[in-house]
C-alpha cells in the first residue's frame, strides 16, 4: 500500500530564506497527523508544495503514490487542501462555488455530496446566500467545503481552526474525525496543540525549514513531558527541592515519573515545615513537548535528527 | 481537454463578466454609443472614408475597439482580482492544466468581446445604413482580436501584482495601441509619418481587416491583415503559453 504522503528530501528557497531544508516525511494512509511549528517554520510551504502551488528546488512529493509534477492530474484529484488565508470568490453563492469547484475536478452532477457536506458543516442554510454576505466563520466552513468536493482520500488543513468560534471548532472536528473513520487520510496544521494533541495520533514538528521531531503523539509526550506536581506554598521552598522543581507566578512545578513518587514528595515539603496552599496534579501536555523542540535543547534534538535520518 | 476542468472554467468565466452585466457589458456599450453620437454629430458633414459616411464608417470600428478592449478587460481583471484577493487558489489546485487554463480565460474573453461588440453593433447600427459585404472578414478578425487581447489580459492579469500596475498596462500600452489604430480615421488621411507608425500597430490591422468585412473596401488587403494579426496571435499564444508553464507568479 503505498503512503499517503511521500516528501523525499524537499528543499525549498525563497532568497535568502531557506523554507525547507531537506524535508523527509512519509503520512501513512487513514492516519490523522500533526504537523506543527512556529510561524516561518515552512509548514505552508511544505504543503503548498504538495498542492503544487509552490515548486521544490530539489526532492520529490507525492500523493498516494502520484507525483505531484509528473503526476500532477492524479496527485491533485487525490489531494483536498484547506488553505490558511480565508479566500472567496464574492462572485458566486455558496453552492455555486462548490459545484464549479466540483467542476474544476471533472465531477458533474455532484448536489447528493455537496448536499451532505452543506448539512455537515452547518452551511445548509447558507447555501444560496452570496460569499460575500457569509462571517468569517462561515467563509471559513465554505473553505473547508471546496476542499472536500471531490471526495479526496488525503484532506490537508492548514491552521482550519484560526480565529474562529468554540462551535464551528466542534463541527469541524466532528465531521473531519468521521472523515478520518472513513478512512481518508487527515493532515493538520495548528497552533491550538491541544487540538493535535486530541486529534492526531502522529506529530512532525518544523523549525526553520527543518524537521526537528516526528514521532507518534504518545511518544512525544511521554519523551519531553511527564507528569508534575504543581504546588502553592505558604512558606519558603526548602532549598533541596528547589533545584528539581520550576517557579512561575507563584506555583511551584515538580515533575515526576511515577504516581509513587508524589506522596515522599509531598513528605519532604511537609518535613522543611512548608505549608501547601494550594495543590494539582499537572499532566503532560503538547505545549511543553513544542517549547522544549523548539527551544532545541540540542542533545534532544540531534538524538531525534539522528533518528529521522 | 476532456477532463472537465477546462469547461468549467470557462463557463465559471463568462458566468462572472455575465453576473455583473451591467458594468462589463452595458456601460461600454454606452461609452461606444456617446462615441458614436459625439463624433459624428462634428464630422458626418465634413468627412467622408472609402465612400461611406463617417458614421457608417465609424461604427465597425467602434465595434471592434469594444471587442478588443473587453477582450482584454475580462482576462486582465478575473486574474487580477483572484491574485489580489488569493482565491485563484482554487483554479490552481484542481487538475487543470496550463493549457486548458489559457483556452479557458481566452475563449471567455472573446466571449466577452462578442457580447459587448454585438451591444455596440446593435445600439449604433440605427444611425447609418450598414452592409455587410464579407461577413465572414468580420468574424475572422474579432475571433482573432479577441484572442489576441485575451492573451494580453492574461499576461497583464499575471505580471501585474497590484490594480493600479494592471491600471498602467490599460492606460499607457491598450489604449493607445486601440485608440491609435484606425477606429476613428482612416490612415490615408494621415501624414506619411504618422502611417508608418501606425502599419506598426498591430491592432490597426484587426480594425482595418474587422471593416473590410462590412464595406469590402480599407486601408490595407484584409489578407495582409490576416497574415500580420495571424502572426500576433501566434507570438502570443506561444509567449502566453510558456509563461503559464513556467509557473510565472503562479506557482512559485
Amino acid at each position: 500500500m503505498s503512503a499517503a504522503i511521500r516528501i523525499q528530501q524537499v528543499s525549498k528557497r525563497f532568497g535568502a530564506t531557506q523554507a525547507l531544508d531537506r524535508i523527509d516525511l512519509e503520512v501513512r494512509q487513514g492516519e490523522f497527523f500533526g504537523l506543527l511549528g512556529p510561524n516561518g517554520a515552512g509548514k505552508t510551504t511544505l504543503i503548498s508544495a504538495l498542492a503544487g502551488l509552490v515548486r521544490a528546488d530539489t526532492g520529490s512529493l507525492a500523493v498516494m503514490g502520484h507525483d505531484v509534477q509528473s503526476d500532477y492530474r492524479a496527485a491533485r484529484r487525490h489531494l483536498g487542501v484547506v488553505p490558511q488565508e480565508l479566500v472567496f470568490d464574492p462572485f458566486f453563492t455558496v453552492r455555486e462555488s462548490l459545484t464549479i469547484q466540483s467542476g474544476y475536478f471533472g465531477i458533474r452532477d455532484n448536489d447528493n455530496w455537496i448536499d451532505e457536506i452543506l448539512e455537515n458543516l452547518g452551511l445548509a442554510s447558507k447555501a444560496n446566500a452570496n460569499m460575500r454576505m457569509l462571517s468569517g466563520g462561515m467563509k471559513r466552513r465554505v473553505l473547508v467545503a471546496q476542499a472536500l468536493v471531490h471526495r479526496p482520500p488525503v484532506i490537508v488543513l492548514d491552521e482550519p481552526t484560526a480565529g474562529v468560534d468554540v462551535e464551528l471548532r466542534q463541527t469541524l472536528w466532528h465531521f473531519i474525525r468521521r472523515l478520518n473513520e472513513a478512512g481518508h487520510t487527515i493532515v493538520l496544521t495548528t497552533h491550538y496543540l491541544e487540538e493535535a494533541e486530541n486529534l492526531c495520533t502522529r506529530i512532525a514538528m518544523l523549525k526553520a525549514g527543518r524537521l526537528v521531531a516526528l514521532d507518534t503523539t504518545e511518544n512525544l509526550l511521554r519523551r519531553f513531558s511527564a507528569h508534575s506536581l504543581r504546588l502553592r506554598t505558604g512558606g519558603v521552598m526548602p532549598e533541596q527541592l528547589t533545584c528539581d522543581a520550576a517557579e512561575s507566578g507563584g506555583w511551584w512545578s515538580m515533575p515526576f515519573d511515577g504516581f509513587d513518587e508524589v506522596e515522599p514528595l509531598l513528605a519532604r515539603i511537609r518535613a522543611a515545615g512548608c505549608g501547601i496552599d494550594d495543590l494539582e496534579i499537572g499532566k503532560p501536555d503538547l505545549e511543553e513537548v513544542f517549547v522544549r523542540v523548539m527551544q532545541g535543547q540540542p542533545a534532544e534534538t540531534n538524538e531525534l535528527n539522528a533518528e529521522l535520518r | 481537454m476532456s477532463h472537465g476542468g477546462f469547461s468549467t472554467l470557462f463557463h465559471k468565466e463568462v458566468l462572472r463578466f455575465w453576473k455583473v452585466a451591467s458594468q462589463t457589458v452595458a456601460a461600454p456599450v454606452l461609452t461606444a454609443l456617446l462615441y458614436l453620437l459625439i463624433f459624428s454629430h462634428v464630422l458626418e458633414d465634413h468627412v467622408r472614408v472609402h465612400g461611406v459616411t463617417y458614421t457608417a464608417f465609424l461604427i465597425p470600428g467602434l465595434v471592434m475597439m469594444a471587442v478588443l478592449q473587453n477582450a482584454f478587460a475580462n482576462s486582465s481583471s478575473s486574474l487580477i482580482q483572484s491574485r489580489v484577493t488569493g482565491n485563484i487558489v482554487f483554479v490552481l489546485l484542481p487538475p487543470i492544466s496550463y493549457l486548458e487554463f489559457f483556452v479557458a480565460y481566452v475563449l471567455a474573453s472573446v466571449v466577452r468581446g462578442f457580447v459587448v461588440g454585438t451591444g455596440v453593433l446593435l445600439a449604433t447600427c440605427w444611425f447609418a445604413p450598414l452592409a455587410l459585404v464579407e461577413p465572414w472578414w468580420i468574424v475572422v478578425f474579432a475571433l482573432m482580436g479577441g484572442a489576441i487581447l485575451g492573451s494580453l489580459g492574461v499576461i497583464a492579469g499575471i505580471w501585474a501584482d497590484k490594480f493600479d500596475e494592471l491600471a498602467a498596462f490599460q492606460n499607457f500600452l491598450i489604449m493607445p495601441l486601440t485608440f491609435l489604430s484606425g477606429v476613428f480615421y482612416s490612415i490615408n488621411s494621415l501624414p506619411p509619418f504618422w502611417q508608418q507608425v501606425s502599419r506598426w500597430n498591430p491592432v490597426f490591422y484587426m480594425i482595418d481587416g474587422f471593416r473590410h468585412g462590412f464595406f469590402g473596401v480599407s486601408d490595407e488587403s484584409p489578407w495582409l491583415s490576416l497574415a500580420v494579426v495571424g502572426a500576433c496571435l501566434a507570438l502570443l499564444t506561444v509567449f502566453t503559453l510558456n509563461l503559464l508553464k513556467s509557473g510565472y507568479k503562479l506557482r512559485a
